[in-house]
């Protein structure tokens, strides 16, 4: 048995979110879905959390806001991304500003996709990324997290060029 | 030292965290049916235990590291010592000092949080201490005697001399336990405000460590709270039971007080009412 699997806790980060995936997360904490009898905790401390979950599209100001809350987890821990924009920016994703996913400032072990996505799928990605969180603290490397097909990929984004699987391609 | 003093001391060290987090555990249970939840297994402290002793120490500074095995020394004394029967007085006193022990800790890092939940630590303990040291004044004046060897050999129980005291220990026990509406240096429900301060800065293992502290902690309070009707132990267990679930109905019912306010009211109330029963059981 597995204590990491058992107990995870969570820090929410809120990216650049317009606040929908925000008010979705913290529907789960409720008692209608009640996320705390899966062990799951939303601690306000990365340095007490397992896993970050990130709500939002990165952009310049915030990625090294980002990269630091992400450091100052103890390992192991695993990171979700939660909407869309934290895959590829989203609808904010043409802005001046925005960087795009935040897989591009810190590794994530989970996608979950949506506009917002449903609580009952959050707490799904969570308990997703439990087992990567178990194989990490066993010492086992875990590949990159699976984007599954999104709606939108910004086309003129050399770095964002070849970095999906081909066939999940629009 | 005999054979039964060492096994007396080995059982004080190792049955208070395992019974403390299953009271914990079962807290978190009452509390998630109460606000219509299912709640975590009972077993869930001990999951997180386990969990946070595998996870990366990470060390701002050493000195802190050891506060946080002092935090934790020190109450394993203050359980060895009342299984020896000691100077109730020294368990008090032990039980400060760790107590301290975390305040130090706390404060010897550069994080302006963690610091503000060291200074709300010093509050409580400015709360709840007059009370706790008149306590033991009442019970040994009671008893004609400091020892906590003396409360076993009692002919009747201590809450027919001391009601009132124990209406006071059980508000100083809302502080010791962090439960609302005293719950300001750090809280079990709150994790993201400024109440979580005190811990902030300890993660992984020393964390772990502080957790286990405070198994100790409410294994100590219910056994305070036993211990005063302990000529019947299955009538002291029962009183400490109740005295659980009251704990645990007025953290869900109550809502946070200022730090303040907490002192001003457990300066008036609970140490007025021990001040009374003092008074009255030598009028």
């Amino acid at each position: 048995m597995d204590s990491l699997v058992k107990s995870p806790w969570v820090v929410h980060y809120n990216c650049n979110s317009c606040n929908g995936c925000d008010i979705e997360f913290l529907a789960c904490l409720t008692p209608l879905y009640d996320a705390e009898r899966f062990g799951i905790l939303h601690v306000g401390n990365p340095k007490h959390a397992d896993m970050l979950v990130v709500t939002g599209a990165v952009n310049h100001r915030n990625s090294r806001v980002l990269r630091r809350v992400y450091e100052q987890m103890p390992e192991p821990k695993v990171v979700v991304a939660l909407g869309v924009c934290t895959a590829t920016g989203g609808i904010f994703a043409e802005g001046y500003n925005v960087l795009g996913g935040i897989d591009r400032v810190i590794p994530v072990d989970v996608f979950v996709p949506g506009c917002p996505p449903r609580p009952e799928a959050m707490i799904d990605g969570i308990v997703a990324a439990l087992s990567r969180l178990s194989a990490k603290g066993r010492g086992q490397e875990v590949g990159p997290a699976k984007k599954d097909r999104i709606t939108y990929q910004r086309p003129s984004d050399p770095a964002a060029e070849g970095k999906d699987d081909a066939a999940h391609r629009p | 030292m005999t054979t039964e003093t060492i096994i007396r001391v080995l059982a004080a060290l190792l049955a208070p965290p395992l019974i403390g987090a299953l009271c914990f555990g079962l807290d978190r249970k009452i509390t998630a049916r109460f606000q219509g939840r299912i709640g975590p297994p009972v077993w869930q402290p001990f999951y997180d235990v386990a969990k946070l002793w595998r996870k990366e120490p990470m060390v701002l500074n050493r000195v802190k590291t050891l506060y946080v095995y002092l935090h934790l020394a020190f109450m394993m004394m203050v359980m060895v010592l009342l299984v020896l029967g000691e100077d109730m007085l020294m368990v008090l006193f032990a039980h400060a000092f760790s107590s301290i022990a975390l305040i130090l800790g706390a404060m010897s890092v550069r994080s302006p949080y963690s610091r503000l939940g060291a200074m709300r630590k010093i509050m409580q303990m400015l709360a709840y201490e007059p009370v706790l040291v008149l306590m033991v004044v009442g019970i040994a004046l009671d008893n004609a005697s400091f020892s906590a060897s003396d409360i076993w050999v009692r002919p009747q129980p201590l809450l027919y001399s001391l009601p009132l005291v124990f209406l006071a220990f059980f508000v100083a026990a809302l502080i010791k336990l962090d439960k609302s509406p005293f719950d300001v240096a750090t809280s079990h429900h709150a994790h993201q405000e400024l109440v979580k301060g005190v811990t902030l800065e300890f993660s992984g293992p020393y964390l772990a460590l502080i957790e286990i502290t405070h198994f100790y902690e409410t294994f100590l309070v219910l056994a305070v709270m036993a211990f005063f009707w302990i000529t019947e132990p299955a009538v002291g267990v029962g009183l400490a039971a109740a005295g659980f679930l009251g704990l645990i109905v007025v953290d869900n019912i109550s809502a946070r007080l200022t730090t303040r306010s907490m002192v001003k009211i457990m300066w008036t109330v609970p140490l007025m009412l021990t001040i009374i029963n003092i008074l009255w059981l030598y009028r």
